[in-house]
């Protein structure tokens, strides 16, 4: 890049950088409020609380059944992480390696489940699959989730795949593989970063997705976040406390899967690969 | 080639040729699950809010159109998405180009990256506490006198805008560094040699080439923002000045089980987000538009 010395450039930079200061404090204060409020016993008033404890933990598990929210959140989250990998993997492949008339249009049908908000498609989603039967379960909440992630995992991995080298599947062929032998055995282990990478990312999206989760569980069919929206939602029942606590066990739920998924992928990733 | 010898070559054989074969098949699950899943229900929605409940076919509509309660929540949801977006955008543009020049970009991108993954209900709860009269952030403000009395933050406009805000500005932040990254750099640096200050290389190469990309992030900024649901109630007025037009889709179908209705209006809110959207790809087409990169040719 292109080095400059000037005054102003300075001034430019630093001010740059108080910026980046800013944010950055506010956020980290702002989680940490979060969790240091779920280890106070008693926090009004003052910088720091009155004593610390841990009981809202226990008194959270008990009082939110959150074995049971939680069990039924990761059934949802890996149902969902597997079929996803498992319709859009293929796809994937084919719109790679294939050119065909209408493909600009299926990419098309690919983009706009990511571009349209979730509460925009979610109502009629959820109109349908109330009708259908399907929302007020587990079916319905993981299908709803589908319809974002199924797109995702299509858009990150059509590039992974275009860099793999067709000459190595043309060897496998001359070998005698047919099309399963040639996935199982050469695409899947060299693909696998990148499905592990796509999956892990569908992984934290479908535990933070709110708006679609919440419009069609049903009340035994609720994940983490929509648990803590209703927590929050009637706050004043409860202690703020034991609502904290459950706060940060989501998230250490979602943030211990972003990192792992961070060792795979760069962070713009997340969002960039969703744009073209 | 004549159609008699066309019709010799097996079908199969003519679609292969035109890149139809086994293999396209495979993306077929994908093409039927998101036509069940996301073009039917969009269609069924569209259908279903022609029929309402009582009326002509055009009643939701009137009944929105009519009643200030619901028409005037597009208001509100257009105070709060614009300067949202318009708020993350001059946030995230100096400090991506500040990002760009660092060797070490993982550290600062991934914390940037946190607020995506906890998602609006974590931070709203975060700022419930953050923001709130005795916490941290008016603590500190008083401390060091720069205000009296606590600013009001939360159960207001400001809320839901700051929480806006936080969870748009990485999404903005990290489209925009992507952008900016596909510049060539030697761009730049002949600007340099040919004596352009930093704010002339700004302004007369960076920005031009940033722009098209710049569109396209405003329009997704805006469209997250426009559909904010959760901040609005948990950290908004909810019946007052932080009403937005998806409250009102939500009441309309799971308070009042009016599902034509709720389909009306998420319609309309559809309509509106594609509007601006429009709006700006079409100013978008005045920009330059041309590689980003160098090259020799």
């Amino acid at each position: 890049m292109v080095k400059d010395t000037r005054l102003s450039t300075k001034l430019w930079a630093a001010a740059n950088w108080a910026l980046i200061g800013f944010f950055v404090v506010n956020l980290l204060a702002m989680i940490a409020t979060v969790v240091v409020s779920s280890f106070s016993t008693r926090w009004l008033g003052t910088w720091l609380p009155a004593g610390w404890t841990t009981r809202w933990y226990s008194a959270a598990w008990a009082e939110f059944q959150l074995y049971d929210v939680l069990f039924v959140t990761f059934q949802i989250a890996f149902l969902v992480v597997f079929l996803s990998g498992l319709i859009g993997v293929p796809a994937a492949y084919a719109l790679a390696r294939r050119d065909f008339p209408g493909k600009k249009l299926i990419m098309l049908l690919f983009l706009l489940p990511l571009l349209v908000p979730p509460i925009t498609f979610g109502i009629p989603l959820a109109t349908v699959l109330y009708q259908t039967g399907f929302a007020g379960s587990m079916s319905g909440v993981v299908l709803a989730n589908l319809v974002p992630t199924v797109p995702f995992v299509i858009l990150v991995m059509i590039p992974f795949i275009e860099q793999i080298d067709t000459k190595i599947e043309s060897a496998a062929r001359v070998f005698g593989a047919n099309t399963f032998q040639l996935f199982i055995h050469v695409l899947l282990p060299l693909l696998a970063p990148g499905i592990l990478a796509a999956l892990l990312l569908v992984l934290v999206r479908t535990l933070a997705m709110f708006e679609l989760t919440f419009l069609t569980a049903g009340p035994t069919s609720q994940t983490l976040v929509v648990a803590l929206y209703y927590a929050v939602f009637a706050a004043g029942v409860r202690a703020v406390q034991s609502i904290d606590a459950m706060a940060v066990i989501y998230m250490a739920t979602t943030l211990i899967w972003l990192v792992i998924a961070l060792r795979f992928v760069n962070p713009t990733q997340i969002v960039a690969r969703a744009k073209k | 080639m004549s159609s008699a010898d066309l019709s010799s070559i097996p079908l199969k054989q003519r679609l292969a040729a035109r890149g139809y074969d086994g293999l396209t098949l495979l993306c077929l699950p994908a093409i039927l699950f998101l036509l069940a899943l996301f073009i039917y229900p969009f269609l069924y929605g569209l259908v279903l809010s022609f029929e309402p409940k009582q009326g002509g076919i055009f009643a939701n509509y009137q009944r929105f159109f009519s009643d200030s309660f619901l028409y005037g929540t597009i208001g509100t949801t257009l105070w709060l998405a614009l300067p949202v977006t318009i708020a993350t955008l001059v946030l995230a543009i100096p400090i991506a180009f500040r990002v760009r020049l660092m060797k070490n970009q993982r550290l600062l991108t991934t914390i940037l990256v946190v607020p995506i993954t906890l998602g609006t209900v974590l931070v709203a709860e975060g700022l419930l506490n953050y923001l709130g009269p005795q916490g941290w952030f008016n603590r500190t403000l008083m401390t060091f006198g720069i205000i009296s009395s606590p600013v009001k933050l939360l159960h207001n406009y400001w809320g839901v805008m700051l929480s806006l805000v936080i969870t748009g500005f990485p999404f903005t932040f990290l489209l925009t560094l992507s952008y900016l990254s596909g510049i060539d750099p030697a761009l730049e640096q002949a600007g340099a040699t040919l004596g352009a200050g930093p704010w002339d290389r700004f302004k007369h190469i960076l920005l031009p080439l940033l722009l098209p990309g710049l569109a396209i992030t405003f329009c997704l900024s805006f469209v997250q923002a426009f559909s904010v649901f959760p901040s609005a109630v948990l950290l908004g007025a909810p019946s007052g000045p932080t009403r937005v037009i998806s409250i009102a889709a939500y009441q309309a179908a799971f308070e009042e089980y009016d599902y034509s209705m709720a389909s009306a209006v998420a319609m309309i809110m559809g309509v509106v987000q594609l509007t601006i959207v429009v709006l700006v790809l079409g100013v978008r087409g005045l920009f330059y538009r041309g590689p980003a990169g160098g090259g020799k040719g």
